[in-house]
């Protein structure tokens, strides 16, 4: 698909490259919490604002940028952005889980500990 | 006009990209478990897929959205893989 620089007005141009900048702003913000944070439970919390605000500024501009350029409807970056958001707390929530498996394994830090089930409140259960 | 703009701030987001990605690198090598590594690997994944996405913006060229879609995939089931090694011991029971 050919798509070229003249075809962009410049009310186009200033918010695509805005949202640019915005979006790797806050891809290098989380990048900069995820190396200072200290304990592996609040540095898990980091991250995740680069695959959300990230992802979805540079995925806008990337929609306005060729919807101007090429004079027509281009959002199929939006796949991009439902596929992040939907896998990145699955991907996380393993994560964190494996690492509670092995804290209470090697019964280092003060992890909670696991509850048995004969503990857990029985409303809810019943269904 | 317009385009001198796109390509200032293209340039600049694919610095703070790549600062983004080193910072995630340097955790990776430096990191003190293991999963602290896999997160590292996933972020330097996204990392990797939005200098895709900024890549094809700067030259004006949608391949990249597809190069950037199979790294996003490939980033999630190789961090969930991780994951249940992690877990499990073994990644398919």
């Amino acid at each position: 698909m050919s798509a070229s620089f003249e075809n962009i007005p410049l009310w186009a141009a200033i918010p695509v490259g805005g949202l640019l900048v915005v979006g790797a702003f806050l891809t290098l913000v989380g990048a900069i919490g995820f190396l200072r944070l200290g304990t592996f439970y609040e540095r898990i919390h980091a991250p995740t604002l680069g695959t959300s605000g990230g992802i979805g500024a540079i995925m806008i501009a990337s929609m306005i940028f060729f919807s101007t350029a090429t004079r027509s409807l281009v959002i199929h970056e939006l796949l991009i952005g439902i596929f992040i958001t939907v896998t990145t707390p699955i991907t996380f929530m393993l994560l964190a889980r494996a690492a509670l498996h092995r804290d209470r394994a090697e019964q280092n830090g003060n992890v909670p500990p696991k509850q048995s089930p004969e503990q857990k409140p029985a409303e809810g259960r019943q269904s | 006009m317009s385009a001198t703009i796109i390509q200032i701030s293209v340039t600049i987001a694919q610095m703070m990209i790549v600062a983004a990605m080193a910072i995630a690198s340097i955790r990776m090598f430096r990191g003190p478990r293991a999963q602290d590594r896999i997160i590292a690997l996933d972020t330097l994944y996204v990392n990797a897929m939005l200098l895709l996405l900024t890549f094809g913006i700067g030259t004006a060229r949608v391949v990249y959205f597809e190069a950037a879609l199979v790294i996003g995939m490939l980033g999630f089931v190789a961090t969930v893989a991780l994951a249940k090694f992690l877990m499990r011991g073994e990644v398919i029971e």
